[in-house]
């Protein structure tokens, strides 16, 4: 046997008639930069220009039609000594670790028992991603309603069964505003954990578990042993999207609390949009937004050196 | 198969037809406008969705169609939720396209002086045949003697209240407390009997500042000295003020308060669990529209048994926060000339007068002359709001209402001085907190 006709393949006989740009695209470097071309367009014009746009307004003092001049870096000492901007940063840390670790931990038990076969699998599955799919503004009104101080169902339910006497007070305490609003970030955002984990579990041979069962490795240990550090890479890459969602959240907090009461559940992009778009102080709203930068990016490059850490080995 | 090409498409389709017509797709590009498909001027005018819906359906169903024949102009009315204004507002002058005419309220046309036009011609015009315009609705709408917007109206909040419930303890013939004690001691007792007095100490835009800035003026506490420099919070008239909100709010309060928006007042009224509360008009008139869904624990209509007072008085006086509403013309709008006429017919008389008799009360004029409006004779219930403009002080008070007030409002540091004071903090400290921030807008 020999390699010869694989390794010299016959000149490719194309039509006659090749213009100059079919000839310039059978060059491959060619052919990847025309191929590349509009997904670069589109990054460049919706990630790139609104961030280099971002950094050019928190160094002016730009307002709402007003372009502004050149302040360096007053706007960012402006906000170093804001004391709700501190406050801000705080809930949003809060925020983003306690949710993580709860969708992580929830998501990968519903995957492990989604994982799993039985009667109706199909519809669970397709049913367990409704809090994903229902729009966050909708969804975010009915817990609204749920926590509400004088209607909560939630309140009624635990009063009816006997375990509270008085109301609690879901959005009007400062804590529990906060707890609140973890709530339903937990509950909109596990399904994705789920789903991305179950697609996860399931590129898992079946084999490697029956091999493990065969050597006598219990349910605990086949997850520890097996599951575990194959869905590791998969879950890392899901952690990164949730937390840079989490970090930047708007909505949920801006239609169940406005950052209320007292600042209590203020976030970055909610305090951003109150300073940039209520005040009209752009410059001081993207400076608040683009403070969320250097603490995401060093986030992602630290995920990122340990995806390719747990890929390597 | 025929094949079509795009020159072919271009040729037999409308749009084809349209550029051709109209001097061909290179002369619309060049123009960097959309072509122009009927005669006349074609507005676009942003509003907020009313409070009052039989006012936003007669701007659809009448003032429109009159609006193009009056002066041939069509009229595109967008109604959105007040909260979101400002982010059209925002992104149409930072795009320099958008809508011609918006509707603004408070001190909002202060953060966009200059990308506003100049309407001073209208607006003097109008103010000198209507008998002048109200201070607070001037000093919004002006920029020195310059005016950057149109006065609408002058609305504001009262309190509306429980005529029977308060007559059980004592306030009968419709009587409503008129002191800060009275009205703590007031409810406290209701407060005892499951009815609380409802208030909002949360971030909404509306209710909150309404009731929290007048309380703050009726002590003699002021954000700032007349200059609109010198930040003169932290004052003993302010701490006393703290001081007070706390034991009000425990004794008198429906503590859930806390996290109250806008229209959580209105459905704790009309549900009946709360006494009072300092709104517009909207919840009278919602509970008169559907008298047989609201009604009394006793099965009669709610709307029968409210009535509405001004917020109690203190050693500082008595206030209004009022909500005057302007309509801003934007620079960049191609249609300036059909925009001032258009401004100037629906301000008429005869036009706006359709609309404020559709209000039933809900808003007062920007100008003196429809304290005589017949609206007012209507309904003696809604009276007590025509009075509204005269008792009204606006945020940022003693100085101008410009942008760093706004800035104030905004980041709710009024509001949120009484709520850390109510979850705890110690009042001097909520007082200098609060005090410090404002310092910080200010300089």
């Amino acid at each position: 046997m020999t390699f010869t006709t694989l390794a010299t393949p016959t000149a490719y006989a194309g039509s006659p008639r090749r213009g100059p740009v079919t000839r310039l695209l059978e060059d491959e470097r060619w052919l990847a930069l025309v191929l590349l071309l509009p997904t670069i367009a589109l990054l460049g014009l919706f990630i790139a220009y609104p961030f280099f746009k971002g950094v050019e307004l928190s160094v002016t003092d730009a307002k709402v039609g007003v372009p502004g001049k050149f302040v360096g870096l007053q706007n960012f000492e402006q906000i170093w000594n804001d004391g709700i901007f501190h406050v801000a940063v705080w809930n949003t840390c809060v925020y983003t670790a306690i949710t993580t670790v709860l969708k992580l931990a929830l998501g990968l038990w519903l995957a492990l028992l989604l994982n799993n076969n039985f009667k109706g699998k199909a519809f669970t599955r397709a049913f367990i991603l409704l809090p994903f799919i229902i729009p966050t503004v909708l969804s975010t009104l009915a817990w609204k309603w749920m926590f509400d101080p004088t209607f909560s169902v939630i309140n009624w339910m635990l009063y009816q069964l006997g375990i509270i006497h008085s109301r609690i007070n879901w959005l009007g305490d400062p804590n529990l505003a906060l707890v609140s609003v973890i709530i339903v970030n937990v509950w909109r955002g596990v399904p994705f954990y789920a789903i991305s984990l179950l697609a996860g579990l399931q590129t898992i041979s079946p084999e490697l578990h029956e091999a493990a069962a065969i050597d006598g490795a219990r349910a605990w240990q086949r997850f520890r042993h097996v599951t575990w550090p194959l869905l590791l890479p998969v879950t890392l890459v899901i952690v990164l999207f949730s937390v840079i969602q989490t970090f930047a959240d708007f909505q949920l907090v801006y239609v169940l609390t406005g950052g209320g009461p007292a600042n209590a559940t203020q976030l970055f992009a909610t305090y951003a949009y109150q300073i940039g778009i209520g005040t009209g102080l752009l410059s001081q709203g993207a400076t608040i937004s683009l403070a969320v930068f250097p603490v995401l990016l060093l986030v992602v490059i630290v995920q990122l050196l340990y995806i390719r850490r747990v890929e390597t080995h | 198969m025929t094949r079509i090409d795009r020159r072919r498409l271009l040729k037999v389709s409308g749009a084809g037809a349209v550029a051709a017509s109209a001097g061909g797709i290179a002369t619309i590009l060049a123009s960097g406008r959309a072509p122009a498909y009927a005669q006349g001027a074609s507005l676009h005018w942003l509003r907020w969705s009313d409070f009052v819906p039989a006012s936003d359906q007669l701007l659809k169903s009448k003032i429109v169609p009159q609006c193009e024949k009056a002066l041939g102009t069509k009229l595109n009315v967008e109604m959105i939720n007040a909260n979101d204004i400002q982010a059209r507002i925002t992104a149409a002058i930072q795009s320099g396209t958008g809508p011609d005419i918006f509707y603004v309220i408070g001190n909002w046309p202060q953060l966009y002086v200059e990308s506003l036009s100049d309407v001073s011609d209208v607006a003097e015009e109008l103010g000198k045949t209507q008998g002048g315009y109200y201070e607070v609705s001037r000093l919004v709408a002006t920029l020195g003697n310059k005016w950057i917007g149109v006065p609408w109206t002058t609305g504001g909040g009262l309190v509306t209240y429980r005529k029977s419930w308060f007559a059980e303890i004592g306030y009968t013939d419709g009587k409503f407390p008129d002191t800060w004690d009275t009205l703590r001691d007031a409810g406290k007792k209701l407060k005892a009997k499951g009815r609380p007095l409802g208030q909002t100490l949360g971030h909404t835009f509306g209710d909150a500042p309404s009731f929290w800035y007048p309380y703050l003026w009726s002590w003699g506490g002021k954000e700032v000295e007349a200059d609109g420099k010198t930040v003169a919070l932290n004052s003993k008239e302010t701490v006393e003020s703290v001081r007070f909100a706390v034991g009000f709010w425990k004794d008198a309060c429906d503590e859930g308060g806390l996290a109250w928006d806008d229209s959580s007042n209105n459905r704790a009224y009309l549900a009946g669990t709360i006494c009072a509360t300092n709104n517009g008009a909207s919840i009278y008139l919602e509970a008169k529209k559907k008298p047989d869904t609201y009604l009394t624990e006793k099965g009669t209509p709610l709307w029968q048994d409210t009535l509405h007072a001004p917020l109690p008085k203190g050693a500082g006086g008595q206030f209004v926060l009022p909500f005057p509403s302007t309509h801003v013309l934007m620079a960049y709008s191609k249609n300036q000339k059909a925009a001032k006429d258009f401004l100037r017919w629906v301000n008429s008389k005869e036009i706006f007068e359709q609309w404020f008799t559709s209000q039933q009360g809900y808003s007062d004029g920007a100008t003196r002359y429809w304290e005589e409006d017949p609206v007012w004779n209507v309904d003696p219930v809604l009276l007590p709001f025509r009075d509204i403009p005269n008792k009204g002080r606006l945020a940022g008070f003693a100085g101008p209402p410009g942008r760093a007030s706004a800035e104030a409002i905004t980041k709710y540091i009024i509001v949120d001085m009484y709520a850390k004071a109510v979850q705890g903090m110690a009042p001097e400290d909520a007082v200098k907190w609060a005090h410090e921030e404002l310092v910080k807008i200010y300089s």
